[in-house]
């Protein structure tokens, strides 16, 4: 040990001051709370929610391409009771635009970064609490406004229709779609709110893993999943600012009169001609250069965390853990050289994306080193098939079909034939289905003991993994399938084009495909509900893990630690021959011979 | 209970292979039923999509292959203990070194056939010095605009020229060039069979050439999001041999300038416009 991060505390590891005071009441513990772990736990719940009203949207949409302007179950005879259940086509638009805005900016981004954030990063580098807890309480209460705002941009006609990604001029003006008026300027309030959210998160993030490791935890002593989400909070931090100024540049030419995306004279639905003197380009460039390492944002936490879980499962230490953190380290700088690969077909100079290809084509090369990696730690290891392993296995599974369809994709001539096809849609479900999520799965699995002290059922567990699994690649295998025939993304009706017809039999194969697995999902939430209140008591450590954050009680009282935690090796010390165990804590200083004694670890700091 | 897990996670990669081995069989691969494109750089375009394919499919079996032995393996395992090891220098350095070589090559190769696709300097120059028609789209319809027979496409619209609606007529054998341009938001120009995508960007006219190497009719649709009638932007582009493309066009200055008595308004607005031209 020769690097000592000073704590602010200095250098001693024995008594431990309360960082700020303990909770009094129930709202300053349970809902205005400044403690990481109840935030934590606030973010999971409201994404758990969130996830569900994403879900619902999905499903509403695979509805209409299995069984075109057929009366939609539930909400056709009651929104459109005059269409005698039938959906409009601008009401398909907001479907698609609100899954998507739902899934990315009020599921993902905030389950990993928000719960899985400030759930382990304190607790993996030895810290009490984040650095600044007041701001990470306001991150949370922050997601609220971002929520109001989509939730009145519903109620307004159309709601937004412009999908996701929002493009000029078919978003920037009122006139150019129904549901471009006021709904589109909530729209961009929420991703506003959302990115104010994010990025106070960031930053205490960064300052936290910066400033707040315990004594001896060096950088190359952090565990995978705090990598993740350093670099994470790190690409949050410089990509996010982009998207915000686009968004207030996008608000500005809605409600101000400026023209920075719009050009002169476009007639829009026999309105008076526009006078501007900008471009759309612009906005493109502004918002991929933001969305695309947000692509990353949803990614390498989870990258981090399913290391951590495999090793763990498979009892064995990371394979290549320094090659991880470079490989995981290459993605992120080379994320932001590559968003023009969104905008191959876009009009932008194609000598630029000759360059984009070849930056995209590299940023395939960590990847794969990943990759490799995760398959050579399972490799020789002892695999225990429980729900946490499954789902770390999935997401290795889907994750190599996401990246190499992505290959496909990077190769600029081939991408002209896929952009916006629904191959391009199987691409980034495999890899935010099918990776991120069955990460998502796996670790609230894994580190449920920890948050509630009580274990989740591994009989539900499972059966809610087969089912996903099945489903989610019966819903988006057939995808790839679909791009290569040509079916364009955002189509209400693709039937009405000749060389698509024949492919609504696979439509609705899909779409069983896709009710199955979110059927399946109740399952989650029984399982996570029951085994609050009635699933068996856990103990410290329940997995036989390494890192930090099992050292302390399930769940950990206010300010975590019982002493401030010293760290004298790597978090995946597996394999090992301490004692009756086969792991060595990071908190251990040195393996003991074999078959002595050893109650807990905690004791011996 | 382990070796039954490995053989479900077997199972999907087989599927995966199996089904995409079936797709050119039961049109679930490129559409027309599999059909070639209809275009040489088309072509071009799809046997770059094959080697991809089986470049991707290789390491596609091998990666799961190896995943569901390396379980397998991992199941069965009776040692004690894991094997512990930290890692390989070597096999980082050759699993790095090898996709790298493979990615770059992949990244170079294709450069040609961007450049002959979308750098103006590499168009066909006998098209890029007449260009056939300007393409306007705009929500929810495809406009075309040719010149009047004999003339140049100008910047902007003749009172000779002549116009139609969601049916682009092209000669068949040369390469031809449009002027693509949008009347109102943003739209997107894509011809499945001949492996063509160009967005119409508002306030910008993008140049596209295609050459169709055989004559038909080809599905027109637009692939960026314009509102809500994005799935209805129907149209058709007619390729068809010279002198029956040259009858279309007389047939269509005639419908459009017949004014009612038999005589065709065209001849002289067309003479009066040559005039201020010259």
């Amino acid at each position: 040990m020769t690097v000592l991060n000073p704590s602010p505390t200095g250098l001693q590891p024995i008594l431990k001051p309360q960082a700020h005071h303990a909770p009094g009441n129930f709202i300053t513990k349970y809902i205005f709370s400044t403690d990481h772990k109840v935030i934590a736990i606030q973010f999971l719940f409201t994404t758990l929610l969130m996830m569900i009203v994403g879900g619902v949207l999905a499903l509403a949409v695979r509805w209409q391409l299995a069984f075109p302007w057929e009366s939609m179950p539930i909400v056709g005879p009651w929104l459109f009771a005059a269409e005698g259940g039938q959906i409009s086509p601008e009401f398909y638009t907001m479907l698609f635009t609100m899954h998507a805005t739902v899934m990315i900016f009020l599921v993902i981004i905030p389950i990993l970064a928000g719960t899985f954030g400030n759930f382990l990063i304190p607790l993996m580098i030895g810290a009490d609490d984040m650095a600044f807890p007041k701001l990470n309480m306001l991150s949370y209460w922050f997601m609220w406004p971002a929520i109001a705002c989509f939730g009145m941009s519903f109620a307004f006609a159309g709601g937004p229709a412009a999908g996701w990604t929002s493009y000029p001029i078919l978003a920037d003006l009122a006139q150019a779609a129904p549901g471009s008026g006021t709904a589109q300027t909530f729209w961009l309030l929420g991703v506003t709110f959302v990115g104010f959210s994010s990025m106070m998160g960031s930053i205490n993030y960064m300052t936290t893993i910066i400033n707040m490791r315990a004594p001896g935890m060096t950088f190359f002593r952090l565990p995978m999943t705090i990598w993740g989400l350093f670099i994470t909070a790190i690409l949050q931090a410089f990509a996010l600012p982009v998207l915000t100024a686009g968004g207030f540049m996008q608000v500005a030419d809605r409600l101000l009169g400026t023209c920075f995306f719009y050009p002169s004279g476009l007639v829009i639905n026999n309105a008076a001609p526009t006078v501007g003197g900008g471009q759309a380009l612009l906005w493109q460039h502004l918002f991929w250069f933001y969305s695309h390492p947000a692509v990353y944002i949803m990614l390498l936490p989870v990258m981090g965390m399913v290391s951590d879980m495999l090793s763990c499962m498979c009892r064995k230490p990371l394979f290549g853990y320094k090659p991880m953190v470079v490989s995981m380290s290459a993605i992120a700088s080379l994320g932001f050289i590559v968003w023009g690969h969104h905008m191959y077909t876009s009009g932008m100079n194609p000598a630029v994306g000759m360059a984009f290809m070849v930056a995209t084509m590299m940023i395939a090369l960590p990847s794969a080193v990943k990759t490799f990696n995760w398959t050579a730690t399972i490799w020789g290891g002892k695999v225990e098939f429980n729900t946490v392993t499954l789902n770390c296995i999935a997401f290795l599974s889907m994750f190599i079909v996401g990246g190499l369809s992505g290959i496909f994709m990077a190769a600029v001539p081939v991408d002209v034939y896929f952009h916006d096809t629904y191959f391009i849609v199987a691409h980034f479900h495999y890899v935010l289905f099918g990776a991120t999520l069955f990460g998502v799965f796996a670790a609230i699995q894994f580190w449920f003991p920890k948050m509630f002290g009580r274990m989740m059922n591994e009989k539900l567990g499972k059966t809610h993994f087969v089912l996903t699994f099945i489903g989610a690649n019966g819903t988006f295998f057939p995808m790839h399938f679909l791009g290569m025939q040509g079916m364009p993304r955002r189509y209400a009706d693709p039937y009405l084009h000749g060389y698509l017809e024949h492919l609504l039999p696979m439509n609705q194969f899909m779409t069983i495909s896709a009710i199955v697995m979110g059927f399946a999902q109740i399952l989650l939430f029984i399982n996570i509900f029951y085994s609050m209140f009635f699933g068996p008591k856990a103990g410290r450590n329940p997995w036989n893990a390494t890192t930090l954050e099992w050292t302390t009680p399930s769940p950990p009282g206010h300010g975590n630690f019982d002493f401030i935690p010293m760290v004298y090796h790597g978090p995946n010390e597996y394999a090992v021959v301490n004692g009756d165990k086969d792991f060595l804590m990071q908190t251990e200083k040195e393996c003991l011979p074999p078959s002595e004694t050893v109650t807990t670890d905690i004791e011996k700091t | 209970m382990g070796k039954g897990w490995c053989l479900f996670f077997l199972f999907w990669p087989v599927a995966a292979v199996v089904s995409c081995a079936m797709a050119p069989w039961v049109g679930w691969s490129f559409p027309y039923d599999n059909a070639q494109a209809a275009s040489n750089l088309g072509i071009r375009i799809d046997e770059l999509f094959y080697i991809i394919l089986v470049v991707t499919a290789i390491v596609f079996v091998g990666t799961q292959a190896v995943l569901v032995y390396a379980l397998w393996r991992g199941a069965n395992n009776r040692d004690q203990r894991a094997s512990n090891v930290h890692g390989n220098h070597k096999l980082e350095l050759i699993w790095s070194i090898i996709p790298g070589a493979i990615l770059l090559f992949l990244a170079i190769y294709q450069m040609n056939i961007w450049a002959d696709f979308r750098i103006k300097k590499y168009y066909p120059e006998a098209a890029v010095k007449a260009p056939l028609a300007e393409v306007t789209a705009r929500q929810f319809e495809w406009r075309f605009r040719y010149p009047a027979i004999g003339k140049k496409l100008q910047q902007k619209p003749q009172p000779d020229d002549l116009y139609s609606v969601n049916e682009l007529h092209v000669p068949f054998g040369k390469p031809v060039l449009i002027q693509l341009r949008s009347d109102d938001v943003q739209h997107s120009f894509f011809l499945p069979a001949l492996r063509i995508k160009q967005d119409a960007l508002p306030g910008l006219q993008i140049p596209v050439w295609f050459e169709a190497n055989k004559p038909g009719t080809y599905d027109l649709v637009c692939a960026e999001l314009c509102g809500w009638g994005h799935y209805k932007m129907k149209a058709h582009v007619i390729v068809q041999p010279e002198d029956e493309y040259q009858t279309y066009l007389k047939n269509l200055t005639q419908k459009q300038f017949y004014d009612g008595l038999g005589t065709i308004a065209a001849k002289e607005t067309g003479t009066e416009s040559e005039a201020v031209e010259k």
